[in-house]
């Protein structure tokens, strides 16, 4: 899981990546969510062009493939920001006093959840539930998890994204 | 057996939990410790025994058994690992891990494993009685195996409670060229950890459920659909499903014999609705997680319109033992309907939160107060939210309640997925209110109305409420939206958002007023 540690470093878009990527996984029955994952993990967000793309592959209206796009919130339109910082805002974090080191994030960044800093260092996004529920509260630093925040942890990890 | 006897063997656990609080770390300082010492060491990684609050909590192989410590430190790997080559006394030693009262305490079925083996081991998940009740269901008939399940009582540990063997053999009965068995992984219910945890501690225990269910329905093929905020899940499955496969437990002949079964997990995007089973089912296919009506039912036409068993993580992890041990092994445990075991999981605002598996019929006072210890802020228990983000809220008053299905919903709660979340006197219940309807907002799939409208005008007007406009004609309204979305809701997202909501309103009706007001009241 190492790797997932590492700020990611992604590719850039390029069409005949997206049709590698769209081809490589031509065997999976129902695939689109799988594509757009594989997507999101080469480029770092669903670029636009890979929506008729998949659409003509699945035999799929781009309607459709956009539909599913937009449903899910996992999926980006843009690049995040370099780091991104998911803070759980769900009741057993909320229990925990996590409401309150979530404002104390926004205040340190200087921007509200779902957006990213003006200097594109970091993603604040909220998360519904990292499973970590009796070591509440809880975030993710770019996929590695940290739990029983207090003031001195949440803002080691706000200082340490915003690096 | 010399040089290796010598060898000190170190668990120390991989489950997110204990990895969020420094598990990691501790493996790179107990082998540079290990490393100047000139110390040989073995460093196994097993899932979590559930004692949250203790983690990470490693353990240590002794003549008397497994002796754990925690909540280690870095700062005492060096004290820590004296006092493990010594097997002498430290301040965070616990003794050994089984005698822990709060481990002991338990009743084992489906976790019995989880923190003991190495999740990445077929052979250790063998040595450790694995894969018995699968050797036993290929010795019965696919109604033999569906008379164990249905005898053992056992009922969807996902939420809904319906009777799995009665799924199956729906399944079984119904004549089609595909069939498909679909794990629900999907555990989105804040408070709730369990899936996670089986599936990080214990892998081969959901696989052979799986696989049992497939011989005994006919299903050749199976998913597990896993949310995205489980990585650490994920990985710990697809390893799982490689090493089950190498070892001829999946794939074309299951241990030689007639019966072909294969799994494949699947990651979800990050939308909680798709924890409803046929939204899932429409997200397996790779569409929109839009809810589908029922008839047709999943088990007649689930994915891609074949029949489908679609169950819970903890159901299929229940299987191994019911057809290992008897279906009335199990069924000797629980109260009224409600059989067997049920992994609770204590969490939020809680002293000593975990997993504690135990049979049904403990009362929600002796979970939070006894087991639990109350908050670890020390403050008084206000309410307590079983059953995840659609789950009621109960005050003291309630906490007689038994845990059991019917016990919880003669009471207007539910047990859900088994999840508790402790919040101490400072919690503000409209607050909580207002986040359900919120999140019920952002997460609805927007098929039906009820849930669609219903839930943003819910939050509007609990604002109204906490604004102090016209407080009493916008309760009634609150009431009268809550009981629209109850009844014309299409799933139990927008069906039961109103259990938080009323059931808040219900037991806490002081904090439903202008907020300036209470505040100053209880200053």
């Amino acid at each position: 899981m190492n790797a997932a540690y590492e700020p990611n470093a992604y590719e850039s878009w390029s069409a005949d990546r997206g049709t590698e990527i769209i081809e490589s996984l031509s065997h999976v029955e129902g695939g689109v969510i799988v594509i757009l994952h594989a997507m999101q993990e080469a480029f770092g967000y669903v670029p636009e062009p890979a929506i008729p793309m998949i659409a003509l592959a699945r035999n799929l209206s781009r309607a459709e493939v956009h539909g599913v796009f937009t449903f899910y919130h996992d999926f980006r339109h843009e690049p995040a920001g370099k780091h991104v910082l998911k803070i759980c805002r769900a009741e057993a974090c909320q229990a925990a006093g996590g409401d309150a080191l979530a404002a104390r994030a926004e205040a340190k960044l200087g921007v509200k959840f779902g957006n990213t800093t003006a200097d594109q260092r970091v993603t604040l996004e909220p998360i519904y539930c990292l499973g970590l529920c009796a070591t509440a509260p809880s975030a993710m630093l770019d996929g590695r998890l940290v739990g029983r925040l207090d003031e001195k942890r949440i803002d080691a990890l706000v200082a340490e994204a915003q690096r | 057996m010399t040089s290796s006897d010598k060898t000190l063997k170190i668990y120390i656990p991989r489950d997110a939990a204990a990895v969020s609080v420094g598990a990691d770390e501790l493996v790179s300082a107990f082998e540079a410790q290990a490393a100047t010492r000139k110390l040989a060491i073995e460093i196994i990684r097993p899932g979590s025994r559930g004692l949250l609050w203790l983690e990470p909590m490693i353990e240590v192989a002794t003549p008397e058994g497994r002796v754990a410590f925690g909540p280690v430190e870095e700062k005492d790997v060096a004290s820590v690992l004296d006092a493990m080559v010594a097997n002498g006394s430290h301040a965070l030693r616990l003794g050994v891990a089984e005698e822990i009262p709060w481990l002991k305490k338990q009743t084992r079925l489906t976790f019995v494993r989880c923190g003991v083996v190495d999740p990445r081991s077929v052979e250790d998940y063998i040595a450790h009685d694995g894969y018995r009740g699968l050797a036993r269901a290929l010795t019965l008939d696919s109604a033999g195996i569906i008379a164990d399940v249905t005898t053992s009582g056992l009922r969807g540990r996902g939420g809904a409670g319906f009777p799995t063997g009665i799924k199956w053999k729906t399944v079984a009965d119904t004549k089609a060229d595909r069939k498909f068995i679909v794990c629900n992984a999907d555990e989105g219910d804040s408070g709730t950890f369990a899936d996670r945890m089986i599936m990080e501690g214990d892998p081969f225990v959901v696989i052979e459920g799986m696989t049992i269910a497939g011989i005994a329905v006919g299903a050749t093929k199976g998913y597990i659909y896993i949310r995205s905020e489980y990585p650490h899940a994920v990985e710990a499955m697809n390893e799982g499903i490689a090493a089950a496969k190498r070892a001829g437990y999946l794939g074309d002949k299951i241990r030689g014999s007639a019966h072909a079964f294969d799994l494949e997990v699947r990651v979800g995007a990050g939308a909680y609705v798709c924890g409803e089973e046929t939204s899932l089912l429409e997200s397996l296919e790779g569409r929109r997680g839009i809810v589908r009506a029922k008839p047709p039912l999943p088990a007649h036409k689930g994915l891609f319109g074949k029949p489908t068993v679609i169950n819970n993580v903890l159901s299929f992890a229940a299987i191994p033992f019911i057809l290992d041990n008897g279906a009335k092994a199990y069924a000797d445990y629980g109260m009224g309907r409600s059989r067997g075991t049920m992994p609770i999981q204590l969490a939020g605002n809680i002293k000593f939160g975990g997993l504690f598996e135990v049979a049904f019929g403990i009362t929600l006072g002796e979970l939070i107060d006894d087991i639990g210890g109350g908050t670890f802020t020390g403050k008084p228990v206000r309410a307590v939210q079983v059953g995840g983000p659609l789950g009621a809220y109960f005050p003291r008053e309630l906490f007689d309640t038994p845990f059991d299905y019917e016990a919880f919903a003669k009471r207007d709660g539910l047990i859900g997925h088994g999840g508790i979340v402790v919040f101490d006197d400072t919690v503000d219940m409209s607050k909580q209110a207002r986040f359900a309807m919120e999140f019920c907002a952002i997460e609805s799939c927007g098929k039906c109305t009820p849930c669609r409208i219903g839930s943003t005008r819910g939050v509007e007007t609990i604002d109204k409420i906490r604004r102090g406009e016209r407080v009493a004609e916008n309760i009634a309204v609150l009431q009268d939206l809550s009981n629209t979305m109850k009844f014309g809701s299409l799933c139990a997202l927008g069906g039961f958002t109103p259990y938080p909501v009323m059931s808040a309103l219900k037991h806490f009706p002081d904090d439903f007023g202008p907020v300036p007001t209470r505040l100053q009241a209880a200053e």
